[in-house]
């Protein structure tokens, strides 16, 4: 076995390591499940005050949050491990990734395999095809590719925010929780319509950052309706030239982070 | 020949309930001045309380608007928009999570130390996040009200015993979240390792206490159950209600007075929880 790809040897160390405490391992697994369902939930219930949230209806708005969902469980399931790294960088267990002759991000992303995830990622995808098959979607080529693409570039997107939320450990050690107003709330913000925020906020968090192109503007052209914010059909698929820029940033901001980072030593 | 006296000469009086007050204020203000210590933390906290704020302002209007005259679940836009600031600021002052402190002390060990102190563990406990409580009123509790205020328009209360209430409400909702943290905690006195138990705390008290959505958006029967019930919605979902004057004057009073039910029913549970515990406590290690 010395051939084998030292990546490969890592997960499968994580993977075993894993399933040698298996109630703890039950216990994550269901409760991941859970808090997936629960996102869905809350859309559910808010929905039993009023007919229409931000103009748009129940099975309008599931499409919106079940594509949300499914972006972002992918997106955590992958490298949602990167927000550990405040914890690496404070005790300075960085040191050890950075000495192995392996790259320093992979490394991080095995160094604790989120196989728990994995469930949120059916939960997503079965919200996903109950919200297809609720809406009236006039099918045609371009939106069959919009359906599979968008969740992927949503969560290429998500995962450039978690890795730049993550790097700002580099500069400020005690950021806590500053990242995750930008990764969940990243995710909170995408699971309604657009319309419902206004004001800088929504020019912020759907333009500047690009969540609006996350999941609202693909729905709104799944669901050949117009966007009343005035964006015009082909917004919809934006989303992955709009990854593709977040990816690069994310990796300059990570590269200057490492290059940033001093040990804490003991 | 008399016996020489062997009494110690008292400067005052013994006054049991002076020393425990005494007792109690030190290690309050012990745990204010901890927190005081984590600035950018405090700073760190209070940035991303206020994101969420705005996020779930604007989503709870957005349902408002939508709702027939302007109403949803019996709040109208302005008592919604101060459930939520009011509830992002009380989220970090009953410290729903994070707190895993005792529960690392009994995998460690450390906790017989606590055990020799003449202090009950409840009581030094309690003391200690109260004034990590005052500490988070000031500092976190304050902050999201005050963006809420500068970029949305906040419901004044219109009776005058409100206010106070809200500050009893607030005090119950601080001890409740304690007690409850500190019973998740001690499932480590059998467990050994409380991750299980903590996982399924963080998961289901966001969404019981009402952080997510207001407890009313739910159907009437699951409402009265969870009030009922469980002390839960008492941690947030009832002093926030209590400021917006959700309800009539009787059932503002009423549900505080739940409160108190709940918070005398933990502490009885927490202190026969610790003295159990202490019965098959075996400490690890020499």
């Amino acid at each position: 076995m010395a051939d084998t790809n030292p990546y490969v040897a890592l997960a499968r160390a994580q993977w075993r390591s894993v399933f040698s405490y298996r109630t703890s391992f039950v216990v994550d697994l269901v409760s991941n499940i859970l808090s997936s369902a629960l996102d869905v939930l809350t859309v559910l219930v808010l929905f039993r005050a009023t007919r229409t949230v931000g103009g748009f209806t129940l099975p309008e708005g599931l499409l919106v949050v079940s594509l949300s969902s499914l972006s972002f469980a992918l997106a955590d399931f992958v490298v949602g491990n990167v927000d550990h790294l405040k914890t690496y960088v404070r005790n300075g267990t960085l040191d050890a990734v950075l000495v192995r002759p392996l790259r320093a991000l992979p490394q991080l992303l095995l160094m604790d395999l989120p196989i728990r995830k994995a469930l949120r990622l059916l939960v997503g995808l079965g919200a996903l095809i109950v919200a297809l098959n609720l809406n009236d979607i006039p099918w045609d080529t371009s939106r069959v590719v919009l359906v599979v693409t968008a969740p992927a570039a949503g969560a290429v997107l998500f995962g450039a925010i978690f890795v730049i939320s993550a790097s700002t450990a580099f500069w400020w050690i005690d950021s806590g929780e500053v990242g995750s107003a930008f990764t969940y709330g990243g995710r909170d913000f995408t699971s309604y319509p657009v319309p419902v925020y206004s004001g800088w906020f929504r020019a912020l968090f759907a333009y500047a950052l690009g969540f609006g192109f996350v999941a609202y503007q693909p729905a709104v052209t799944l669901l050949g309706r117009a966007d009343p914010l005035g964006l015009p059909a082909w917004a919809g698929f934006l989303s992955p030239l709009l990854a593709l820029l977040m990816t690069g940033v994310a990796a300059l901001v990570w590269r200057a982070g490492i290059k940033h980072y001093r040990s804490t030593g003991s | 020949m008399d016996l020489p006296d062997a009494r110690v000469p008292l400067l005052s009086r013994v006054q049991p309930l002076r020393e425990w007050v005494t007792t109690f204020g030190a290690l309050s203000w012990s745990g204010f001045r901890r927190y005081m210590s984590y600035r950018q933390a405090t700073i760190a906290g209070s940035f991303t309380n206020i994101v969420f704020g705005f996020l779930r302002c604007y989503v709870l209007l957005a349902v408002a608007a939508g709702a027939a005259g302007q109403q949803a679940a019996g709040y109208d836009a302005r008592q919604l928009v101060s459930y939520v600031w009011v509830g992002q600021g009380l989220f970090a002052v009953i410290l729903l999570w994070g707190w895993t402190e005792l529960a690392e002390r009994i995998r460690t060990g450390e906790v017989t130390a606590d055990l020799l102190r003449p202090v009950h563990p409840v009581t030094s406990y309690l003391a200690a996040d109260l004034g990590r409580a005052l500490h988070a009123l000031i500092f976190r509790f304050l902050p999201p009200l005050a963006a809420g205020a500068l970029f949305f328009d906040l419901y004044v209360p219109q009776r005058w015993f409100t206010v106070p209430l809200f500050a009893v409400s607030i005090v119950l909702a601080t001890v409740a979240s304690f007690l409850l943290r500190f019973l998740v905690n001690a499932s480590a006195y059998w467990l050994h390792d409380a991750r299980g138990p903590m996982t399924f705390w963080t998961l289901s008290s966001g969404v019981l206490v009402g952080l997510y959505f207001p407890l009313r958006f739910l159907p009437d029967w699951l409402t009265v159950v969870l009030y009922v019930a469980t002390p839960f919605p008492g941690l947030m979902q009832t002093p926030a209600d209590v400021l917006v004057e959700r309800d009539p004057v009787p059932l503002q009073w009423g549900l505080v007075g739940l409160q108190l039910i709940w918070v005398f029913l933990l502490l009885g549970l927490a202190r026969l929880v610790q003295h159990r515990a202490q019965r098959r406590l075996v400490a690890q290690g020499g």
